[in-house]
Parts: structure tokens; C-alpha cells; sequence
């Protein structure tokens, strides 16, 4: 469950920036969350309607967009989807795969008021 | 992750952080590729309601990952090896770390941090080795993580070219993503464990630079199929390498210890 660390350190991120843009209330946040980032969507809607109880954002929608894994094939030296840190390369079944992008959990951005 | 111990935000600065905008909101977004579809609130009409977008772009991460950077060079600094020891509970982690020290600490200044949910029992049975060893307690935390380390390095206060082993929480999922400034992620895995974790559990044997495959003493009286456990930490991770051993009767110790060696050696080279 370190979604819930996760979720208390977009907290954390939120209220800095809220002194530092000059807002009260959060209304949605995006997060970018990538398919081999070990988090789980679901897992973190709960946590973060739990985390953010009681503060800025207690009342805020959270909006993930999923960004799918990403890896770069070795034997084939082109990019391909992945969905597990474990898959073959589609075209050439190898293993020898670098992840280059869906790795991610960033928050993007904030609606506020 | 400062509410624990109330320091803050601490010292640490980081200039590479994008430098947050706002921006009136009245294009619409796109995502690219991504589906993702913007609320109805949303689009608001001006003039009705103040809100607006702020941009942050910032990762979930990044405090941590500046304490580990922090962390990192200390390592770096003073030329020690730190390593973050993860695996499941109960795979031999306190004993290959109280069998390893026995057999090095006459040659090599050692030190342990321990962290655990509750109690100050492996700590003890480090203490008992006679090396310096910081028990901390997680409460109902799942992992380490780069600030409360950076806070144990200041109350170890070690000597040069030591060797810090940090033994993380008993959990093959979350301290996969927390960065500790480690040189290097040891994932122990235990024989009489299934030989399909790596790929039931990928993130930690993707995030590890060596596996050991630790109570191969006890490997005649189970099923457990060594080269296909392998094979499947491969497939995760093509670049792991693999030791196997048995902290119990010591068979294998060896080539761990031949490891930590040479990769001490490697801490000693200032690069330009």
C-alpha cells in the first residue's frame, strides 16, 4: 500500500503550491501514472480520498491518465508496447528490452480556485 | 514523509525542478494519446467561477528522490557502499547480513540499518555481532525511505569506506519505488519461496542489480526449480545477476563475499 505514501506526497506537493500560486481549494488533480510504475489506479483513488480529507483538496476529483510501458527492443533496436515488466518483445520475442517510457507518476496539474 | 520527525522541509534545494505556471484555461487540453477526458466543471464559463489550471509536472517522487540524492553523495563523498537489502519476510535477510559480517568485519568497517514495522530485534541480533546497527521503525509504513535514512546516516556518523548495509522492510512491493541512494538493490529470494516471484512480483527484480538465491541447504528437500526461478528474474531483468547461496551452512558465501569486495574497491575510484 505506498499509495498512500504516495498520495500524502502529492498532498505535500499540493500545499506548496498553494502558498506558492495563491490558492484554497483544489477541485480536480491529474496525475500521470504509467503502466510499469507499480502503482495501481484503483489503489490510489482510495488512498487519496482518505489522504486529502481535511485539507485543500478534500473535496477534489482525481483525474490518472494512464500512459502505457514503453521499451526499447535490442535485438530489433525499435520502440514497443509493453504491458508487464516481464513481456517479450512482440515481434521478436526477446527479453532484452530497456523501458523507456510508462514508468512514471508525476502529477501533471491542478484545477484550483 | 517530515511529518514523522517534524524537520520540514529540511536543507535539501533541488534547481532542476520545472519552475511551476499557471495559465488561463481557455484552450482545450490534450493529452496526446492518452484517453482521458476532462470533466464538465471543467470547462468553465469566465467570469462565473475563479478557477483555473495550475501546471506542476512534477514527480510524485521528487522529495524522496532529492534525499536520495542527498544520501548518494554522502556515499560518495566518504567512499562507502551502501546497499538496500529487499526481499519478502523471512528469506534469510538478518542472517546472511550477521554471517556476512562475521566473516568481513575484521577487514572492513560495517554498519546496518534496520528497518522494520515494529520492534528492535534485528538490530539486536546485528548489535550482537559487534557493528554498529540503527533499528527503524516504520510503524505502519511499508518501506524506507531516502529522508529517515538520511537522518539514520547522521546518528551513525561512520568512517570512511564503510560498508552500509541497509536491511529494508520485509515486502517484495513498495520499497521497490523509494530510492534510498543506494549503490545497488540486493533482492533476496529464498528457496522456499515460489520460484515464480520475480515475475508475480517484477518491480523489485527490475529495480535489483543482483539477486541471491538464499537456504539452498534446503533445495534436495523441495520442488523449487532454481534455473527457472532465474530464468524468470531475466526476463524481468536481463541485467540482473544471480548468486546462489546458503547463509546456514555457508556454501556459496563466497562469491557474495568476493561481490562486496570487489565492489568496495569500486568506491575507492574517484571519478573525474
Amino acid at each position: 500500500m505506498h499509495e498512500m505514501s504516495l498520495c500524502e506526497s502529492v498532498l505535500q506537493i499540493i500545499e506548496q503550491q498553494a502558498k506558492a500560486q495563491q490558492f484554497a481549494k483544489v477541485k480536480t488533480v491529474w496525475l500521470e501514472i504509467g503502466a510499469l510504475s507499480g502503482v495501481e489506479p484503483e489503489a490510489m483513488h482510495f488512498s487519496f480520498e482518505v489522504v486529502m480529507q481535511g485539507s485543500l483538496a478534500e473535496q477534489a476529483k482525481l483525474e490518472i491518465i494512464e500512459v502505457p510501458g514503453l521499451a526499447w527492443c535490442l535485438p530489433c533496436s525499435c520502440e514497443v508496447l509493453v504491458q508487464q515488466l516481464y513481456d517479450e518483445c512482440p515481434h521478436c520475442g526477446s527479453h532484452q528490452l530497456q523501458i523507456v517510457g510508462g514508468d512514471q507518476m508525476r502529477i501533471k496539474e491542478l484545477e484550483v480556485e | 514523509m517530515c511529518g514523522v520527525c517534524g524537520c520540514g522541509e529540511g536543507p535539501i534545494h533541488s534547481h532542476d525542478e520545472p519552475h511551476d505556471h499557471e495559465h488561463a484555461h481557455d484552450h482545450s487540453h490534450d493529452h496526446g494519446h492518452h484517453h482521458h477526458e476532462h470533466s464538465a466543471e471543467h470547462s468553465h464559463a469566465p467570469g462565473l467561477t475563479q478557477a483555473r489550471m495550475v501546471q506542476i509536472e512534477q514527480d510524485i517522487l521528487a522529495k524522496n528522490n532529492r534525499y536520495a540524492d542527498e544520501n548518494r553523495r554522502y556515499f560518495s563523498e566518504r567512499g562507502m557502499l551502501a546497499l538496500n537489502l529487499v526481499s519478502s519476510p523471512g528469506s534469510g535477510k538478518t542472517t546472511l547480513l550477521t554471517e556476512t559480517i562475521l566473516r568481513l568485519k575484521d577487514e572492513l568497517s560495517i554498519a546496518v540499518i534496520e528497518g522494520d514495522q515494529q520492534t528492535a530485534r534485528d538490530a539486536d541480533r546485528i548489535r550482537a555481532t559487534g557493528v554498529p546497527a540503527l533499528q527503524i521503525n516504520t510503524g505502519k509504513g511499508c518501506h524506507l525511505d531516502a529522508h529517515r535514512v538520511g537522518h539514520g546516516l547522521e546518528s551513525l556518523n561512520l568512517p570512511e569506506h564503510s560498508l552500509l548495509f541497509i536491511e529494508n522492510v520485509g515486502n517484495l512491493v513498495c520499497p521497490s519505488a523509494f530510492d534510498l541512494g543506494e549503490a545497488h538493490k540486493v533482492v533476496i529470494l529464498s528457496v522456499t519461496e515460489g520460484e515464480d516471484k520475480p515475475i508475480k512480483y517484477p518491480d523489485m527484480f527490475h529495480a535489483a542489480d543482483l539477486m541471491i538465491l538464499n537456504k539452498t541447504d534446503l533445495l534436495p528437500y523441495l520442488d523449487f526449480d532454481s534455473a527457472q526461478c532465474i530464468s524468470y528474474a531475466k526476463q524481468v531483468n536481463p541485467r540482473i545477476k544471480v548468486l546462489s547461496l546458503s547463509a546456514k551452512t555457508g556454501e556459496g558465501m563466497e562469491n557474495w563475499l568476493i561481490w562486496l569486495r570487489a565492489e568496495m574497491a569500486l568506491q575507492r575510484i574517484a571519478y573525474a
